[in-house]
Parts: structure tokens; sequence; C-alpha cells
């Protein structure tokens, strides 16, 4: 299901992601992040694992990592789509 | 072993990965004071993957859940899916809502394909009729491990203030170590709130020891040395506690049911009590260097 209203999630502290979702007609994805060069393809990888989950297939997505584990990006995005969605 | 339950804030992520690394006995999760009313869902998706990603090792996973019908119910959906092993609801008082989620617990485990019972139960006592219903909520299910001690709200709602040496909460303690105790299952002492002050912590998780806790709740890493110190036998006590065991074998092979230890009167209780020291020092890795040297001597 795709966002119905733009949403955000998350901080700007570190070890944080902030995450911004709008409504789209096409699916984008912008990263900013201090380790994209190492970590984006894993980045990538995470947001599209969680999209593919909720069946997500258009959306504007914006990332600001602070340096983020995985798992604090998952749930981060996991918090922003359902706000979008609700 | 919970001599240290260290809370952590459940919607800070920096925090949350520390937990990975503390040497506390127990983390809890928190979602419910620690967070604002409006990130309750984000802390509530942050635990869980955490709990589903990062590796505590041994310690054990408790989340502090919230108090709200509605959170609540999302909170245990989504963490025991995740791997809490211990739900920790707050304001507890009798058995009335730990019986509601027992059966939401057997539900959720069945569901999930997680062993029938293995989520336990740490309830907080924090309130003056959760202290007068202690052992109700005790026995409320099988799966209560544990009872804890909340103090600072505990104090607001018997109207009285905190102090460093914590004797306003003296019979709330005991009240709650009886219960507990009663019950078979283990008994946690209220965190010591002041983070800058060891003098302080160490000699309030003495008072919790000399009680009769098991534990002790931390608000910050700062405090697990201190509460370890505390809730940890001494190399005399593990020695003593070695001697006891020793002098009570010999003398069952004798025919007799007490013995004679340094002037002293050995029979079951202190057996009981020695046996729970060699079990605290087994789990903290004290007891194969305290053996060496007893068979050395």
């Amino acid at each position: 299901m795709n966002p119905i209203r733009m949403a955000v999630a998350g901080t700007l502290e570190s070890s944080d992601v902030m995450v911004r979702v709008r409504p789209a007609e096409v699916l984008s994805l912008e990263i900013k992040s201090p380790v994209l060069e190492q970590y984006g393809d894993a980045i990538r990888q995470t947001v599209a694992e969680v999209l593919a989950d909720r069946g997500v297939t258009a959306a504007e997505i914006e990332l600001i990592d602070r340096g983020a584990l995985d798992c604090t990006i998952r749930a981060r995005l996991e918090t922003a789509l359902e706000r979008a969605l609700s | 072993m919970r001599r240290s339950l260290l809370f952590l804030p459940g919607n800070q992520p920096s925090l949350l990965q520390n937990g990975a690394v503390l040497p506390a006995d127990a983390l809890i999760f928190d979602l419910e004071d620690a967070v604002a009313a409006d990130e309750k869902d984000s802390a509530r998706y942050l635990v869980a993957s955490a709990l589903r990603h990062l590796d505590f090792g041994r310690r054990e996973k408790i989340v502090r859940i919230n108090d709200d019908h509605t959170l609540r119910e999302k909170d245990i959906r989504a963490v025991v899916r995740a791997g809490a092993d211990t739900i920790m609801p707050p304001k507890i008082a009798g058995s009335a809502l730990l019986q509601e989620i027992g059966a939401l617990l057997d539900e959720i485990e069945q569901e999930a394909g997680i062993e029938a019972g293995r989520t336990k139960l740490m309830p907080l006592l924090e309130t003056a009729a959760g202290i007068e219903l202690a052992y109700e909520s005790a026995l409320a299910s099988s799966r209560v491990v544990a009872l804890a001690l909340g103090g600072e709200d505990l104090a607001a709602d018997l109207g009285c203030s905190r102090s460093r040496e914590g004797k306003e909460l003296l019979y709330s303690r005991q009240r709650l170590i009886i219960a507990a105790r009663a019950a078979g299952i283990e008994a946690i002492d209220t965190p010591f709130t002041d983070a800058q002050d060891n003098t302080g912590l160490l000699e309030d998780a003495l008072l919790a020891k000399s009680l009769g806790f098991s534990g002790k709740l931390a608000i910050s890493p700062q405090h697990l040395k201190g509460i370890h110190q505390a809730f940890t036998p001494t190399g005399a006590e593990i020695a003593y506690a070695l001697e006891v065991i020793k002098a009570m074998e010999a003398g069952l092979s004798s025919g007799l049911a007490a013995v004679s230890l340094r002037g002293k009167m050995i029979d079951k209780p202190v057996v009981e009590q020695a046996e729970k020291t060699l079990a605290i020092a087994r789990a903290s890795g004290l007891l194969a260097a305290a053996e060496e040297i007893a068979d050395a001597e």
C-alpha cells in the first residue's frame, strides 16, 4: 500500500536516521549519509526489503543518516510508512 | 541471574546499541516513561527491530510496556514476536491484569510458533495498592518470575518524599520481598536515581541485598559496578559456603542432620543459603576459581 500523506520518523542525533516519506506517482529514494560510499548499497537493500514487505510501489523517500545501524533504518522507515498510511 | 537490570530508553538508537556491550545481567527496553507520547509507535518499532537484529548475548531481554490498554497490546504483540524474554507491565496491583496479559501471551506464542510459556512476566509494583496485593500478583501466573519495586511512583502514591537512605520505602521493600519469596520467585529493588552518587548507590544496593532482594533496577550504566559489588558474593563468602557444603556432606555420611563449623551449628537452612551463594558465584564465573583454591588447601 502506498503512502497517502507525508510522514517523518527518526531524528538527526548520532546513530539515528531521519526518514521522510511523501506520496508520489513513482518510487524515488534520496540518501544523505556520511558513509554513503561504503554502505550506500546496503542501505538501499534495506530500504528495498522494507518497501517490498509493505507492498510500497510509489513513494518519495528521503533518508538523512547519522550513522544508523541497519536495524534502526528498518525501524524508522517502518514507522514513517505506518504514519504515512494511517 | 538477575543482579543488575538496566533501563534503556526505547527510542534512542545509540543507547539501545550500547546495551549489547554493557555488563548488565538484564536489559529493560523502556517503551513507557522514557518515551514521549507521540513517539510510542516509533519506539515500539525500534525496540522490536533491535531485539530481532542485535546480539545482546546472554543478557535477559525485558521490555517495559505501556500501561494504556491499546498501547499495551500493540507493545506485547511486537516485542514477543521479536524475541523478548520477559515483559514488565507497570503499575500492577493484583492478579487480573497479569492473567489477561498471560492469556494474550498464550495466544501470541501459539500464533508465532514460540514455545508455550517461554515469555516471562516481571510486574512492576509502584502503587500502594500494588504493594498491598503483592502476593496475589506473585501468584497470578506461572510466568511471573520476579516482583520489581518502582520507588519513585510509589513515593508519589504514598505522598512521601524520596530520601537518599530510602527509609520511607523500608516497609514496602520488605513487604514485596516477603510476597515474592513466599511465592518462590525473585525480588528486584527499585533503582537508585542519582546517577552521579556512586557511594549512595553502593550503600543502597548493600541495604537491598541485606533485606533479601536478589537484584536491583538501574537507570545508569554507572551503577552496574556498585550493584554487582553488592550482589556478588565475596571470596570469603564463597569459601565459607564451600566449607558449609563440605561439612554437611561429611555430617550426612556419618548420619548427622546438623554439624558444627567454626563453632556454629550448620543445618538445612544454612546449607540452602550456602547453595544460593554458590549458585550466584557459579553464574558470575567465580566458583571455578574458588573451588580450585579450596581444593589446593
